[in-house]
């Protein structure tokens, strides 16, 4: 079985990889019983889908910094909009369970001396209104704000500190209780989602089931956008904007639809991982954050797509096991491993696993990026 | 025959005279003797003939009532204060002021006071304070006679308007006396007062005028005065209401000119994006710390060590992380910008594991606290001075360095063009390392100045970091004109915007308006001139 899907392509590859851990961890769960070997339990399943949730959001970064050069230190601020979309949605579902009561008002307006929900939470209670919320709002910030930035041809660092700039103005306005979205304490407390609640094992494995299936489905998109013709020239941008531009490509337009679509796909991120972490607060655009995603797709190996689902779920894993045993050590385990994998490891763990099997050659010089 | 009888009669008058004062101004030691006989009601007249007397002891008395530490002995009159001094009693006689001991065997009396007698204590008080020979003390006095002008006699202020020397207590004064004519009724005497007080700024004479001008029954003519000096009252206020604005809008920017300052040039010189910026201005401020601890006794000299200390500390750091890791990174930017951050990350740590993750406390020298008292509403605290001060003398000190010294000279070559520099033989990998060390070192120096301002902590720097690059990124690159420029106005912009939407929505404000200024001048405000890109 081994020696087929190092045959395969690296979409076929990912997907059945993806499609087999979950199949397993579903059946593993739900069939063993408790204490048996093979049994996984609804913590681990609960926190594996946060790791897939991760994961996702390292893609969507991977897709703009790895093929495009586009360094983003702002990707968290997509991830919180889609959480913070979903976030609305969960809050209204709690209706009168509230510590007030009240059916209409989530608890912290009615704190807030507020008789009527804002106008931009009308609408929140509904579940395809959710949906289109988690779409549009990272989406159309994405695009005024990569339309504005691309088209003026900001970029290298610049754009990287604008990105940051960005989610670090977002952090403060999220943190005023005058937004309407929960101040410092953001959204917490969740009961359900369409009617089923929030903390039944069932609920949480369709939830980690739906994480799996999308973030396939958006490994299979963004493979077909790197390796479609607008790809090719989305990768030429990353190596010499100028000359894309020369030849006669309006490399602006390009840049655009992928940072929108990045962005898109990190608010999804966002609301699968609302529910199955049951809070959203402001420090979710905290700019230290995005940085994590940075190092997630880092070490993993920036420009491949695998790279960046490796990173996250190894480096979230060793989070949750080095903040377990010393939480101290983890700020310089961080830093470390920035430094580390700048200096040594320009390619990520995949590079170094490509070094030994050199297998297809679908990524391009990616010395030159940057 | 007259003669003897002219020699008579003024010997006898003379006698008269001192007769007749005696009567009229018993002594300090009569009007003592007969304290222990008072009650609530005939305490105050008693205490106005001590007021009536020159004798330094009232003073003292008259707080020692106030406090109700006066006490008399039972049988033989002896009037004393008894007073705590560091928990051991002290009896101090009245009439002597000599610390005496303990009268043993009796209970002391004690000479009460009321309400009523404390607030006459307090008039009391007020009245002799603003004829006190110390000036310091007379203008305290009037000042606290403002916000209740009821409590001084149109007579005894006349009084001391004509004695009075120092100009600002006499301004004071004639405020008070016109505050007292606005009552009078009288129209010609309130048109005079509310043309006194034109242009004053005292709080409480705006008060009292606007309380004027809540009365109906006013005279055209009063009326319209006093429309028209409350009007020149505002307009004055305004005023100063925008210099305070300015004066805090530009220690701001000049905060921001030292943290950004550091940064333009590592940037500028290296094209080096250094994210562990906003930790070299931590070190700085921890240095700081620091040496107060190991320098208790000289607090007031601390930061003088501090500041080359500081600029010694971060720029050794400095020089160790360009020479460890920045040298390898050459022409990657976006490589360089992670390979620093994760430097910022492990120095936070550092701090946190080192000293705690809790602020830690920074003394401030005596000379950097109080303010300078321009006028009623405009002062300047010092610290802020010192800083737009330092800072200035900072930027200048830089400029200079680079403009004159040679290793300048050779930092500006390598900043225009960095191979042609290595073509004419300058090292450019050492002045790679000495920029790197200046800036950082500049940036230590910051954080001493920020240990005054704020909270020493682990991530006193990640909250100016991002502000420092909005500065260098407005300013425009490699510019130190353009940096201050850009410190200034950032600063003064968010101080103005700050009363009106409030801080956090106007560093939202002042982003997005920086985005939008990114769009429009990629290069900021002061482009280095050059071939473009």
């Amino acid at each position: 079985m081994l020696a087929k899907l190092m045959r395969l392509s690296s979409v076929q590859r990912v997907v059945s990889i993806l499609a087999i851990v979950g199949i397993y961890v579903i059946l593993a769960n739900t069939l063993f019983p408790e204490g048996s070997f093979f049994h996984v339990s609804s913590y681990s399943v609960n926190l594996l889908g946060k790791y897939l949730c991760y994961a996702l959001l390292a893609l969507a970064l991977d897709l703009v910094w790895g093929y495009c050069g586009i360094l983003s230190l702002g990707h968290g601020a997509f991830f919180a909009l889609g959480g913070y979309a979903m976030g609305m949605y969960l809050m209204r579902q709690i209706g009168d369970r509230g510590v007030y009561g009240n059916p209409e008002l989530p608890d912290f307006m009615v704190f807030l001396n507020w008789d009527s929900l804002p106008w931009f939470w009308q609408g929140s209670d509904s579940f395809v209104w959710m949906i289109a919320m988690v779409v549009l709002a990272p989406g159309l910030l994405a695009y005024v704000f990569g339309a504005m930035a691309f088209r003026s041809r900001v970029s290298g660092v610049y754009l990287s500190i604008m990105t940051q700039a960005m989610t670090y103005a977002l952090m403060l306005a999220f943190f005023r209780n005058e937004m309407g979205f929960g101040g410092n304490n953001g959204m917490t407390d969740f009961k359900d989602i369409l009617g089923f609640s929030l903390q039944s094992d069932t609920t949480r494995l369709v939830l980690f089931g739906l994480t799996v299936v999308i973030l396939a489905a958006a490994y299979y998109l963004c493979d077909r956008i790197v390796t479609c013709k607008a790809g090719k020239i989305i990768t030429a941008i990353r190596d010499s904007e100028s000359r894309v531009r020369f030849v006669g490509y309006n490399s602006a337009s390009y840049k655009v639809f992928l940072f929108t679509f990045s962005a898109v796909l990190a608010g999804i991120a966002g609301a699968l991982y609302v529910p199955q972490v049951g809070i959203i607060n402001p420090g979710e655009f905290s700019p230290i954050n995005s940085i994590e995603i940075v190092i997630w797709v880092a070490i993993g190996g920036r420009g491949t797509l695998y790279g960046a689902i490796i990173g996250a779920v190894v480096v979230s894993f060793a989070k949750t096991r080095l903040t377990g045993i010393m939480p101290e050590a983890w700020l310089f385990a961080l830093g470390g491993l920035f430094v580390l994998v700048t200096l040594l490891l320009p390619k990520g763990l995949v590079g170094l696993f490509d070094k030994r099997f050199p297998a297809k050659k679908n990524t391009t010089a990616q010395e030159n990026a940057a | 025959m007259v003669k003897p009888f002219l020699a008579l009669f003024f010997v006898l008058s003379f006698l008269g005279m001192a007769f007749n004062v005696g009567a009229e101004e018993q002594s300090f030691e009569e009007l003592v003797a007969e304290l222990p006989d008072t009650n609530f009601k005939t305490l105050p007249a008693l205490l106005d003939k001590f007021a009536e007397q020159d004798d330094p002891r009232t003073a003292i008395l008259l707080t020692n009532l106030l406090g109700g530490d006066v006490y008399y002995h039972p049988r033989s009159q002896q009037v004393i204060t008894m007073t705590k001094v560091q928990g051991e009693r002290q009896f101090i006689d009245v009439l002597t002021s000599e610390v005496i001991a303990e009268p043993s065997g009796v209970r002391l009396r004690k000479v009460r006071v009321n309400n009523s007698v404390r607030s006459h204590i307090r008039q009391l008080q007020a009245q002799q304070n603003i004829s006190d020979s110390n000036p310091d003390v007379r203008l305290k006095a009037v000042k606290n006679l403002l916000s209740d002008v009821d409590q001084i006699s149109p007579q005894l202020l006349a009084n001391r308007l004509q004695k009075e020397q120092d100009s600002d207590i006499h301004a004071l004064l004639s405020a008070i006396a016109a505050l007292h004519e606005l009552d009078s009724g009288d129209e010609s005497k309130q048109l005079d007062a509310i043309n006194t007080l034109r242009g004053n700024l005292q709080p409480d004479v705006r008060i009292a005028l606007m309380q004027l001008q809540q009365r109906d029954a006013l005279p055209e003519t009063v009326r319209d005065a006093l429309n028209s000096t409350l009007a020149g009252i505002e307009t004055q206020r305004k005023w100063y209401g925008w210099a305070e604005n300015i004066f805090f809008g530009v220690s701001m920017g000049s905060v921001l000119l030292l943290a950004a300052i550091g940064l333009a040039i590592t940037f500028g010189v290296m094209g080096v994006i250094n994210m562990a910026h906003g930790e070299m201005i931590m070190l700085g401020a921890y240095t700081t710390y620091v040496i107060q601890q190991a320098f208790p006794g000289l607090i007031e000299y601390s930061l003088l060590m501090a500041v080359p200390a500081a600029f010694l500390v971060s720029g050794f750091v400095g020089i160790v992380i360009e020479r460890s890791v920045i040298q390898f990174l050459k022409g990657r930017p976006l490589e360089t910008l992670l390979a620093t951050f994760g430097i910022s990350l492990i120095l936070q740590q550092l701090v946190r594991t080192v000293f705690s993750p809790l602020n830690r406390q920074v003394a401030a020298p005596e000379w950097m606290s109080g303010s300078l008292q321009i006028n009623p509403v405009f002062s300047v605290t010092y610290n802020r001075l010192y800083i737009i001060l330092f800072s200035l003398t900072v930027f200048f000190a830089l400029m200079i360095f680079l403009k004159k010294s040679s290793l300048g000279l050779h930092v500006r070559a390598v900043a225009q063009n960095r191979d042609m520099a290595r073509a004419l033989s300058v090292k450019s990998n050492w002045v790679d390392a000495a920029t790197f060390g200046l800036g950082s070192g500049i940036a230590g120096v910051a954080g001493v100045v920020l240990s005054q301002l704020t909270n020493v902590g682990p991530n006193l720097g990640q909250s100016y970091i991002i502000d420092s690059f909005l500065v260098v990124v407005f300013g425009g690159v490699a510019s130190l004109w353009g940096t201050l420029v850009s410190a200034m106005t950032l600063g003064i912009v968010n101080k103005f915007l700050e009363p009106v939407t409030g801080p956090v929505l106007a560093t939202i404000i002042v982003l997005v308006g920086l985005v939008f200024f990114i769009q429009k001048r990629p290069m900021g405000l002061f482009p280095q001139k050059g071939r473009a890109e």
